[in-house]
């Protein structure tokens, strides 16, 4: 039993990876997370570790069946998106990218809500650093909107575990009380990380201008950390499954209007958290190990269609669909990994999102939850239009663009097949992923019926796009989402009251100026050289003065006393 | 980065590429002739009425009585997405700027 967090070697490797060279900053890139991930397996679930800081009882590392699942994927994540970063991130992106996945490995081994606070918002730091390290032209600013939002959801979560320690005198990462103005507090926090609703936006804006393999790293770890938190903290919140089901159709909407292939998929990643969110508040033992599965995968196939499009990224310098088209040609090995992707996203029988997101339309057909249900079917379909579907469709075929880029250098197309092959591996064999849910797995994806109905679901929804493909033209677009509000009137509102408070500045120093200068010239003309009050005067016409008052003092005197 | 043109292929190499793979066929890779195309279109079709067949033989779990229908799942797939990108179409006449506007 360790009482040192595994993340926390991640996370002073990342401190110390700018002072190696060569082959031996590789050999920690690939190496720390793999030592994190056997540190993460040496914990015994149900063990924990204490520390004792400022009264409380910490625990720094808590073993739990949950935070294994979700350190052990971050872990495989950070291997491979290392791997994927390899020939040509920025070494403070691999350094950032390292102090990230540490801090989330951090979240997921938690025990109390002070070691989670430390980790959750060191993995705020780390990510913006990350988009900092880009290469792209709209990252500096971006990645400012980005702390910013997720500043403000540290302190929403900063009062929230405030209050509910004070409260409750209890600092242990469980499920919240159900109810109390800490809980609705805790809950926001969590949810800002999630992109739930009104903070949607800042995934789709901020991922994109992260560098190829950076969004392959942003994509795995802030999102899911909220996941494993929310599975957490509020298993069963019924007020989660219509925040999931906005995220889910959120996501497909604004992934349909995209044109940028890299904004497609963080929309898409929206989309999927929203499946994981439903699941967590519908809250049974299904919908808990749907949700806890569904991000095992979605990090894996996400990673792999973000590397996908990373790669013609760095092969073209080109995001938008409306610049690339008919790539298969001279990408085999990026489009045949991006389809792998493509269809585990799409939930398509024997890939891996089949046998994880079905379990949650399970649980709400268990429920009798009809409208849920529905719902979700439509989602489902949905997936396959707006990331299935589109993202290889207008980057790799559509028409001929003339482009020739060639697939990307060796470790990028390693880690490409890593995760394809993970992707049907889970599909096939979904076995060894059930063993590692939080509740026993009574679920069987593979009926004749149910892979019938999804087959019919995804297909029929792939000869709507089809046929709709005249209504979908691409265009230079984007589409407006709530994040116009801080972009727009509220920098307009401040850009003014910033120029107020400058002009009210200036006016309030010249007035001040022009007293402070009336006064000082009105001391100087008493006081100064040639004023009545500092003259210097002679000692001989002191004296005759002395002598004339003194006379006039005698003679008063006796004139009056005779 | 971004911009066009800048890509590894210069513009004219592009075009040539293009012009040279459309006028003949024979250059151009084995999916993207019209005769694969068309033998795509036909086994996609057979493949949409395979999904749907073993409606007459399988029983649906039916949770909620409809999904017993027979192509119930390929009808919803396909009226769900049609009406999702509808509802996309209205959003964007509302909701589309040019991709600089933040610029």
């Amino acid at each position: 039993m360790t009482s040192v967090p595994p993340g926390l070697i991640l996370i002073a490797g990342g401190i110390l990876l700018p002072l190696l060279r060569g082959r031996v900053r590789a050999l920690a890139v690939l190496g720390l997370p793999l030592a994190t991930l056997a540190l993460v397996w040496a914990v015994p679930v149900g063990s924990s570790s204490t520390l004792a800081f400022l009264g409380w009882e910490l625990a720094p590392v808590n073993g739990t069946v949950n935070g294994r699942l979700f350190a052990t994927i971050f872990s495989i994540a950070a291997f491979a998106a290392g791997l994927f970063a390899l020939p040509r991130a920025r070494p403070l992106e691999l350094a950032a990218a390292l102090v990230y996945a540490g801090s989330a490995v951090g979240v997921t081994l938690a025990g109390d809500v002070v070691t989670l606070f430390v980790f959750w918002e060191l993995m705020a730091v780390a990510s913006t650093t990350v988009i900092w390290a880009s290469d792209q032209p709209g990252a500096w600013s971006a990645s400012m909107r980005y702390l910013l939002i997720h500043l403000l959801g540290g302190m929403v979560l900063m009062a929230g575990l405030a209050a509910h320690v004070a409260s409750t005198g209890s600092v242990a990462f469980q499920a919240f009380p159900t109810e109390g103005i800490a809980r609705w507090l805790i809950l926001a926090g969590f949810l800002v990380n999630a992109g739930a609703p009104p903070f949607s936006a800042w995934i789709a804006d901020a991922y994109p201008e992260a560098s190829p393999s950076g969004m392959v790293f942003l994509s795995a770890f802030t999102t899911k950390a909220a996941v494993y938190a929310l599975l957490v903290g509020f298993p069963g919140t019924g007020v989660l499954v219509p925040i999931g089901l906005y995220m889910v159709f959120y996501g497909i909407i604004y992934a349909l209007l995209e044109n940028d292939m890299r904004r497609i998929l963080a929309y898409s990643i929206v989309n999927q958290v929203g499946f994981m969110v439903t699941g967590i508040g519908i809250g049974t033992e299904m919908a808990l190990n749907g949700a806890a599965s569904h991000a095992f995968a979605h990090i894996i196939y996400k990673a792999l269609l973000l590397m996908s499009a990373g790669s013609v990224l760095h092969a073209t310098g080109r995001r938008k669909c409306t610049e690339l088209g008919g790539l298969f040609r001279s990408m085999p090995a990026t489009t045949v990994c991006g389809a792998v992707g493509a269809l585990a996203i799409s939930s398509f029988p024997f890939t891996s999102g089949f046998v994880s997101k079905s379990m949650v339309s399970q649980a709400a057909a268990d429920e009798h939850a009809m409208v849920v249900w529905f719902l979700l079917a439509a989602a489902s379909a949905g997936v396959f239009l707006h990331a299935g579907i589109k993202f290889p469709w207008f980057v790799f075929f559509q028409r001929d663009s003339g482009l020739r880029p060639s697939d990307p250098p060796g470790p990028m197309r390693v880690a490409m097949w890593l995760f394809a092959f993970l992707s049907v591996a889970i599909g096939l064999v979904p076995g060894p992923l059930y063993a590692l849910l939080p509740h026993a797995v009574t679920y069987e994806p593979y009926t004749v019926p149910h892979v019938v109905a999804y087959l019919q679901l995804l297909l029929f929804a792939g000869l709507a796009f089809f046929v709709m493909l005249p209504l979908m033209r691409r265009t230079e677009t984007i589409a407006l989402d709530l994040d116009w509000l801080y972009r727009r009137p509220l920098t307009v509102l401040s850009r003014g009251a910033a120029q107020w408070i400058d002009r009210s500045r200036r006016a309030a120093e010249r007035t001040g100026q022009t007293a402070w200068a009336r006064l000082a010239s009105g001391f100087f003309q008493a006081y100064g050289p040639e004023g009545a009050l500092g003259r210097t005067r002679p000692t001989g016409t002191m004296l005759l003065w002395v002598v004339v008052l003194l006379g006039a003092f005698v003679i008063l005197h006796f004139s009056a006393s005779g | 980065m971004s911009g066009a043109g800048s890509g590894p292929t210069g513009r004219a190499d592009r075009e040539d590429a293009r012009r040279s793979a459309a006028s003949d066929p024979a250059q151009e890779h084995w999916l993207a002739r019209p005769a694969s195309l068309r033998r795509i279109k036909i086994v996609s079709g057979i493949v949409l009425a395979l999904t749907v067949l073993p409606d007459l033989f399988i029983e649906q779990h039916a949770a909620f009585g409809v999904e017993d229908a027979f192509g119930f799942y390929a009808a919803y797939g396909f009226l769900a997405c049609v009406a999702m990108v509808l509802l996309a179409k209205a959003l964007g006449a509302a909701l589309k700027r040019s991709d600089r506007y933040y610029d």
